[in-house]
């Protein structure tokens, strides 16, 4: 009976919430569930027959090197790309703030080009512009006399990480800046006038006041940022498919090459994808709560020194 | 008066020339023509001929061949894929904002049972990648009989990427003043009326800001597209049609150069005409 109560007191809470609810049950919930009972069975996805395997697929997955690899992969792309996107964006959007720039749209346009271009158009352009014959980037750099032959970037597993990283951080800088200029903006002008008095200016204008005022946003632009950088598939899947020898294979890399498409002709293991996607959202879901229990510290902190 | 448009004008505006605004103008010209060089790439090859491709690394090209926009358009299908991409892209921007609207409405701003829970469930998945969760949303999509339709592929486009705007927007109207909701509700009208009349309006930066945002995820998306058009390719977008043309022994880069153009331009439209309320939207979005 309280049950139907609060179902009527409510109706309306609960009736607005529903295609929202209904979609995120779908396409969020149901496939974490779903994921996590595939992941213990042994499964090829050709028939229904699913094998329970238990922690089967588990204890498979830890003795896995290409696991491992691709998991510590996913791990060096996100430190690699997200603390360099941050920091370029935010210097080029405190550049592009000054009032006195009359062109800073024009720049902010040019910049922000590759975000709305598609992934896998921007990954196949720059296998092209990085390859090592005829690729105007080794032609440049050659021409130049930096190299005495030609680089192959994305063919030799030391380097295409870093070619990976690079192009990403290329791609998603406008984004980064675009926000960074939102938070800029939210900074009132009498604080700029204020430090002007007193002398306050370049990079102890910017870390002194204004990084502080902005600080709020970081953490929001952080976040944004991360899970983009976990979605770094297409970038990667039109660069190199993982290669050259699984040296840019990253964790749904791995993921999609064990589900949909072997290319050694062997059989797809859903099954044992989905584990490893499960193991892989596990750690993440904990450094989520670590992050979280972080933060929360560090403002009852701030608060405790202010009371 | 009409301000005459000088270089000099453009550059530094009513004030004098300064050397710290000329330097920065430089620097900030030359940052632009490397980010832009693949795109002045892209639009001079989709210009050439696959044999002046390789013999000249130049950005004019020698004659101009438009015959490979038509090869990308009529034999490559890109210009089915464009249509696919459009329906895809307006049909989960609708889909998403008007439900992440309504719930993060109910979730920023109304006390009730489960709403912790919801809430930090939403939180709880930000960080899910999608290879995590492609493989039941396959499944499902096939227990639905909607794996290989655009209508099954809008929705799951839509379902994706979801969660963060949620939690935008409940931020977002959880700032927003009491009193108007109580003197609406003085004067009798409804609570879908409310939502729909006083407070959506209200939250327009945020909902600019969503719609740009998903705008950008669809048009980018490419794994689900991928996993879902491998079975009927008539549904392809945009991202995957591309794909497709590596896909092949030898790669056409000039019908390849030619479809991603095409692919970008109307999303570089839309971006030069919606900059300003991107801007304002985010940083209203934050402030409250």
């Amino acid at each position: 009976m309280r049950v139907l109560g609060t179902l009527r007191v409510h109706r309306f809470h609960y009736l607005m919430m529903l295609p929202g609810l209904v979609l995120a049950g779908m396409f969020v919930f149901y496939p974490i569930f779903a994921a996590m009972f595939y992941a213990m069975h042994d499964w090829s996805g050709f028939t229904a027959q699913k094998i329970f395997v238990g922690f089967g697929n588990f204890l498979a997955l830890f003795q896995d090197p290409i696991f491992w690899n691709a998991f510590g992969r996913s791990i060096v792309f996100l430190l690699g790309t997200v603390p360099l996107q941050m920091a370029i964006s935010l210097i080029l959007a405190m550049v592009l703030n000054m009032q006195l720039l009359k062109l800073s749209t024009f720049f902010r346009t040019m910049i922000f080009l590759p975000v709305v271009t598609p992934v896998a158009v921007i990954g196949i352009v720059w296998t092209f512009l990085l390859s090592p014959f005829n690729g105007p980037v080794n032609g440049l750099l050659l021409d130049l006399g930096l190299v005495s032959q030609p680089i192959d970037f994305l063919g030799s597993t030391q380097s295409v990480m870093p070619s990976v990283i690079g192009v990403y951080v290329w791609k998603w800088l406008g984004i980064t800046l675009i926000y960074w200029l939102a938070a800029l903006q939210t900074v009132p002008d009498e604080v700029y006038d204020a430090a002007r008095l007193d002398n306050c200016k370049g990079h102890r204008l910017a870390f002194y006041v204004v990084l502080p005022i902005i600080k709020p946003f970081a953490l929001a632009i952080l976040l944004i940022s991360s899970v983009a950088a976990l979605n770094v598939f297409p970038l990667i899947m039109s660069m190199t498919n993982g290669g050259p020898f699984f040296g840019s294979e990253v964790m749904e890399i791995f993921i999609y090459r064990t589900a949909f498409a072997a290319d050694d002709g062997s059989i797809p293991q859903l099954g044992y994808a989905a584990a490893a996607g499960v193991l892989f959202g596990a750690v993440l879901l904990g450094l989520t709560a670590l992050q979280a229990l972080a933060t929360r510290r560090t403002r009852m902190a701030t608060a405790g020194s202010k009371a | 008066m009409i301000a005459r448009l000088s270089p000099k004008r453009i550059v530094f505006g009513d004030h004098a020339p300064t050397l710290r605004i000329t330097l920065t103008s430089v620097i900030l010209a030359l940052l632009c023509l490397v980010w832009i060089y693949p795109f002045l790439w892209m639009v001079s090859t989709s210009l050439k001929s696959n044999m002046e491709m390789f013999a000249n690394p130049g950005l004019i090209p020698q004659d101009f061949m438009w015959d490979n926009y038509r090869r990308a358009w009529v034999e490559a299908n890109m210009g089915r894929y464009f249509f696919n991409t459009l329906i895809v892209t307006v049909g989960s921007v609708f889909l998403v904002t008007v439900s992440t609207a309504m719930l993060g409405y109910v979730l920023g701003r109304y006390r009730f049972p489960g709403r912790t829970t919801f809430f930090i469930a939403f939180v709880a998945t930000v960080f899910i990648p999608q290879g995590f969760t492609i493989i039941p949303v396959f499944e499902l999509l096939s227990m639905m009989g909607l794996s290989s339709n655009l209508f099954g592929l809008t929705l799951a486009t839509s379902g994706h990427a979801m969660v963060v705007f949620v939690v935008l927007f409940a931020g977002y109207f959880s700032q927003l003043p009491k009193e108007l909701e109580e003197a609406a509700r003085v004067e009798g009208v409804t609570f879908f009326k409310i939502f729909w009349y006083v407070m959506l309006p209200l939250a327009r930066p945020m909902v600019v800001t969503v719609v740009i945002m998903q705008v950008l995820h669809a048009w980018n998306d490419f794994l689900l597209p991928l996993v879902i058009t491998l079975a009927n390719p008539a549904i392809r977008t945009l991202s995957v049609g591309i794909y497709a043309f590596k896909g092949e022994q030898s790669i056409d880069w000039t019908g390849m150069s030619a479809a991603a153009t095409i692919s970008i331009v109307p999303v570089v439209i839309l971006f030069v005409l919606l900059q300003r309320y991107f801007i304002n939207g985010l940083a209203g979005a934050v402030k409250g």
